[in-house]
């Protein structure tokens, strides 16, 4: 037994394990060389001496680095082990990339209670110290290695890229020639923090390097658990029950098996399936389903309705009367210090249900043993331990007869990392049932109507004033539809019951404001929810910076002094405020029919500023942004052009969350289909959107989806500023433009 | 009875229905994958082609529609990923999770190749067929816009 150190615990793993769940693995990405001989390159093994649990070396000096993290387009893969490569000194064109296998205990993700799930923007973050000791301690073998064939003390050795330099003696070694004859300790050296580069030492952290799979994504050749084919795999579909908890009652079987191709139709819990040798038949078969079909009147949503539902929430929000089911945040006294006030402004908002709208569509491979204990599964996952407890769960086996070959995801958003995620057990009961290995596939109506989305919310906000204008109380009330405790009913339990995909965003830590309060209004319509990019935040920070803009008007103060005066302790917060002024010139005159609106929040550490310039065509009721400039302090940039380019995304995302993406419910179904109806932003509604990222050295904190939040409340904001009127619901839709304007 | 047509200038022929989406005997019957289903009702791009040398929805075009023709899939837009539009797609670093890239190009290759120096509202109303939800835009227009000047 080797025992490794990891993160401060000593975890026990033998070597063999880690080896054979290495050599075990495949990742099906194709391996294209790439054209950048400086660029690292993605791998499905190890090669060469295991110095660790995440390194590997050859003895051609290829080094073989563990990648924790699902790649969905967010740079993880790459940017992870550029961390272990950073404190190894490796040569960075000498990498190879490995997908870790499923073993949590080496290489789960500490945000995630050692889960592997990429989520939250959390990856580089959780992961940043443990990386950065991994990569040194390897370092630090090396070294020691090389000390003892040159029977030279260690401290007369330094390291060059891949190379262990004894420079007095003009001797050098190769990483891969000191992997030959390494003796590897049982313990891994003890590296203290002082131990780690300096920031100015860096020569991968803070400079951009070419993402590894981005030159299969030019050429087609990138591959996606639905572009898999699986030896003697027939195909399926399964037209899901409109309602959770809804089973199949009725169908006309025959009609279904009578279509060309279709071999067989499956009853499952939640719906129909359908299976055939193609993937037209199977989606015929599907089509035929649907026209059939009746299904019980189990399961709670029946009936809702969410126009009437928000309408509710609504009432339940602003009814003091009506019990919170828990607190979520407190600081000083918020009710005493709204009774202290000498002024009370109150203000309600609303937040409509959202669809994640990856674009590919939800699918999976699995094949089931003969026997029905144990399977094989395909499938582009944001958390490969839940991806591996679903199919065990649908089987009634033992996890350890899962085996996992996790993708490239063609997006995730949040929708791809729930228990008993869908999608996984169609694909595992269908393959079951059909005694061969499937390929379940959605289609985009399927994933639209199967959707588990950004809850609905309606908020009911006070703030108290002092005599002199200064916010001292703020006391808020959200009521929304349950998250956690449909995607995880066990994190729910664990946490307390605190919803915290919902809630979070509602405390405004940044913020000098003494007094503060959010209670919890837990409502459970019975329809899907899940995270979703930006999580509660994406409402929570929309409603508090629209009313906090709602302040600034009734008192006569600029927003953006406003947002200063309330920073005046976190002076990060203030950084990024004064440059994304400067960047928009705010304060300068616009052109005739143009209005900045500003915005600024806190993200789990990250701070960003944001500013839209907008027009509005009255007419139609069309919101159209023009410019949205953004400031974004993430600590240390670990990848900064992909900063940049997570920032560009999470705006351009946050715009469909503000202005046109709804899903709606009528007698607990969902009423949208494809993006005819469910419009997301295309390149004829995005902005010119200008990004800076205001470096500093703290620890890096998330980039994936921070300014998602942005975007609502800037462009809310600028539309009051525009016409004097206030949106007070998102998404900000033409029908609503047009009610607020007459 | 088989319908031939001509793929990445190979001649090929299918035996599915012809009704059936040329997208779905791209992708699973010729195993050419880079091309994506994406939403099956011409409104995402994530699945387009060439057909005789001009872009096509592959999930709105039926089989029999490309009897005799000549279809090109992102595979065959280039042997070595050469083609000025996948240079400049790597250079502005344009993927994220990639799933609409191959449409996304296919549709500026189409682009470049009907106007060599388009302007860039051109860019956008002949770009705005292509669904990105990882909104990569701003890098799209940025590489069209490299490929039309680096040729």
């Amino acid at each position: 037994m080797t025992v490794y150190r990891i993160g401060g615990f000593p975890a026990v793993v033998s070597r063999r394990q880690v080896m054979t769940g290495a050599a075990g693995l495949t990742f099906a990405i194709a391996l294209g060389r790439s054209r950048f001989s400086d660029a690292a390159t993605v791998a499905g093994n190890t090669a060469g001496a295991s110095l660790s649990p995440w390194v590997s070396i050859a003895p051609d000096g290829t080094i073989s680095i563990m990648s924790p993290a699902a790649e969905m387009g967010q740079g993880s893969m790459t940017s992870l082990p550029l961390i272990v490569a950073e404190e190894l000194d490796a040569d960075w064109g000498k990498v190879r990339i490995v997908p870790v296998p499923v073993i949590e205990k080496i290489y789960g993700n500490p945000a995630f209670g050692g889960s592997l799930y990429t989520a939250g923007s959390t990856a580089v973050t959780a992961y940043y110290d443990r990386l950065r000791t991994f990569g040194a301690q390897v370092r630090r073998v090396l070294l020691e290695n090389a000390a003892r064939k040159w029977g030279v003390p260690v401290e007369q050795l330094h390291t060059e890229p891949s190379l262990v330099v004894h420079k007095n003696a003009g001797r050098r070694l190769g990483y891969g020639e000191i992997a030959g004859f390494a003796e590897v300790p049982a313990i891994a050296p003890e590296i203290k923090p002082e131990q780690l580069k300096k920031t100015s030492e860096f020569r991968l952290i803070g400079k951009d390097v070419m993402r590894v799979e981005l030159p299969g994504k030019v050429n087609g050749s990138a591959t996606y658990s639905i572009d898999l084919q699986i030896p003697g795999m027939i195909y399926g579909a399964v037209l899901e029950s409109p309602i959770e908890g809804a089973t199949p009652k009725q169908y006309d079987e025959a009609k279904v098996k009578a279509i060309p191709g279709v071999i067989a139709a499956v009853r499952l819990p939640n719906g129909i399936g359908v299976l055939a040798e193609t993937p037209w038949a199977a989606f015929d078969g599907k089509a035929a389903v649907e026209r059939s079909v009746t299904w019980s009147r189990s399961g709670k949503a029946w009936g809702f309705d969410s126009d009437e539902g928000i309408e509710a929430f609504a009432v339940a929000a602003r009814d003091l009367d009506v019990p919170v089911t828990s607190d979520w945040f407190k600081q000083g006294d918020a009710a005493q210090a709204l009774r202290d006030a000498a002024t009370v402004i109150e203000a309600e908002y609303r937040c409509d249900y959202a669809y994640h709208a990856q674009m590919e569509p939800l699918n999976a491979i699995a094949h089931v043993s003969l026997l029905g204990d144990s399977v094989e599964l395909w499938c582009g996952t944001q958390s490969p331990t839940m991806a591996t407890d679903t199919a065990a769960k649908a089987l009634g086996i033992p996890r350890d007869k899962v085996k996992l070959h996790y993708t490239l995801l063609g997006g995730g958003f949040g929708r791809r990392g729930h228990r008993d995620d869908d999608y996984i057990v169609h694909a595992v009961l269908l393959s079951k049932a059909a005694q061969l290995p499937v390929k379940m596939m959605w289609t985009r109506e399927d994933d639209v109507h199967n959707g588990r989305f950004r809850p609905i919310t309606a908020h009911y906000l006070r703030a108290g004033l002092d005599r002199a204008g200064r916010i001292v109380a703020l006391h808020q009330r959200l009521a929304g539809d349950r998250v956690v405790p449909f995607m995880d009913p066990i994190r729910y339990q664990l946490a307390g019951q605190k919803d915290a995909i919902l809630m979070l965003g509602v405390e405004l830590r940044s913020y000098d404001i003494e007094n503060q309060y959010c209670g919890q209004i837990y409502r459970d319509t019975g329809v899907r929810t899940s995270p979703l990019r930006g999580i509660g935040f994406t409402a929570n920070k929309f409603v508090a910076e629209a009313f906090l803009d709602e302040i600034a008007l009734k008192r006569g103060v600029d927003p953006v002094e406003l947002r200063l005066e309330l920073l005046k302790n976190t002076p990060r917060g203030r950084a990024v405020v004064e440059r994304v002024a400067q960047m928009a010139k705010w304060g300068a005159r616009r052109p005739d029919g143009r209005a900045l609106g500003f915005a600024f929040i806190d993200y789990s550490n990250s701070l960003l500023a944001g500013i839209a310039e907008i027009t509005v065509d009255r007419n139609v009721g069309a919101i159209k942004c023009h410019n949205f400039w953004c400031a974004i302090d993430c600590g240390v940039p670990v990848q900064p052009d992909n900063i940049v380019a997570q920032t560009q995304s999470s705006v351009i995302y946050g715009m469909g969350m503000a202005l046109t993406e709804r899903i709606s419910i009528k007698d607990g179904a969902v009423q949208q289909s494809n993006f005819y109806d469910y419009q997301v932003m295309r390149m004829n509604d995005v902005p010119d959107i200008h990004i800076e990222i205001v470096a500093t050295d703290n620890h890096p904190t998330g980039a994936g989806q921070m300014a998602t939040p942005l975007v609502a409340p800037a462009i809310n904001n600028a539309f009051a500023a525009l016409t004097g009127r206030r949106l007070r619901e998102t998404p900000m839709t033409p029908d609503r433009v047009k009610r607020v304007l007459t | 009875m088989a319908i031939g047509f001509r793929v990445n200038g190979h001649p090929v022929s299918s035996d599915a229905p012809s009704e059936t989406p040329l997208l779905w005997v791209i992708r699973e019957q010729l195993k050419l994958t880079g091309t994506k289903f994406g939403c099956g009702a011409g409104l995402c791009g994530a699945c387009m082609v060439h057909i005789d040398g001009t872009r096509a929805f592959s999930c709105q075009t039926q089989l029999a529609d490309v009897a005799g023709k000549t279809v090109t899939t992102i595979e065959g837009l280039s042997a070595t990923s050469s083609h000025p539009v996948q240079k400049a797609w790597l250079a502005e670093r344009v993927p994220q999770c990639g799933y609409c890239q191959s449409g996304q190009i296919m549709s500026a290759a189409d682009l470049l190749k009907q106007n060599p120096h388009p302007t860039r509202d051109e860019i956008v109303a002949h770009m705005s067929t292509n669904i990105c939800r990882c909104g990569t835009y701003p890098r799209i227009l940025r590489a069209i816009d490299r490929a039309a000047r680096e040729g």
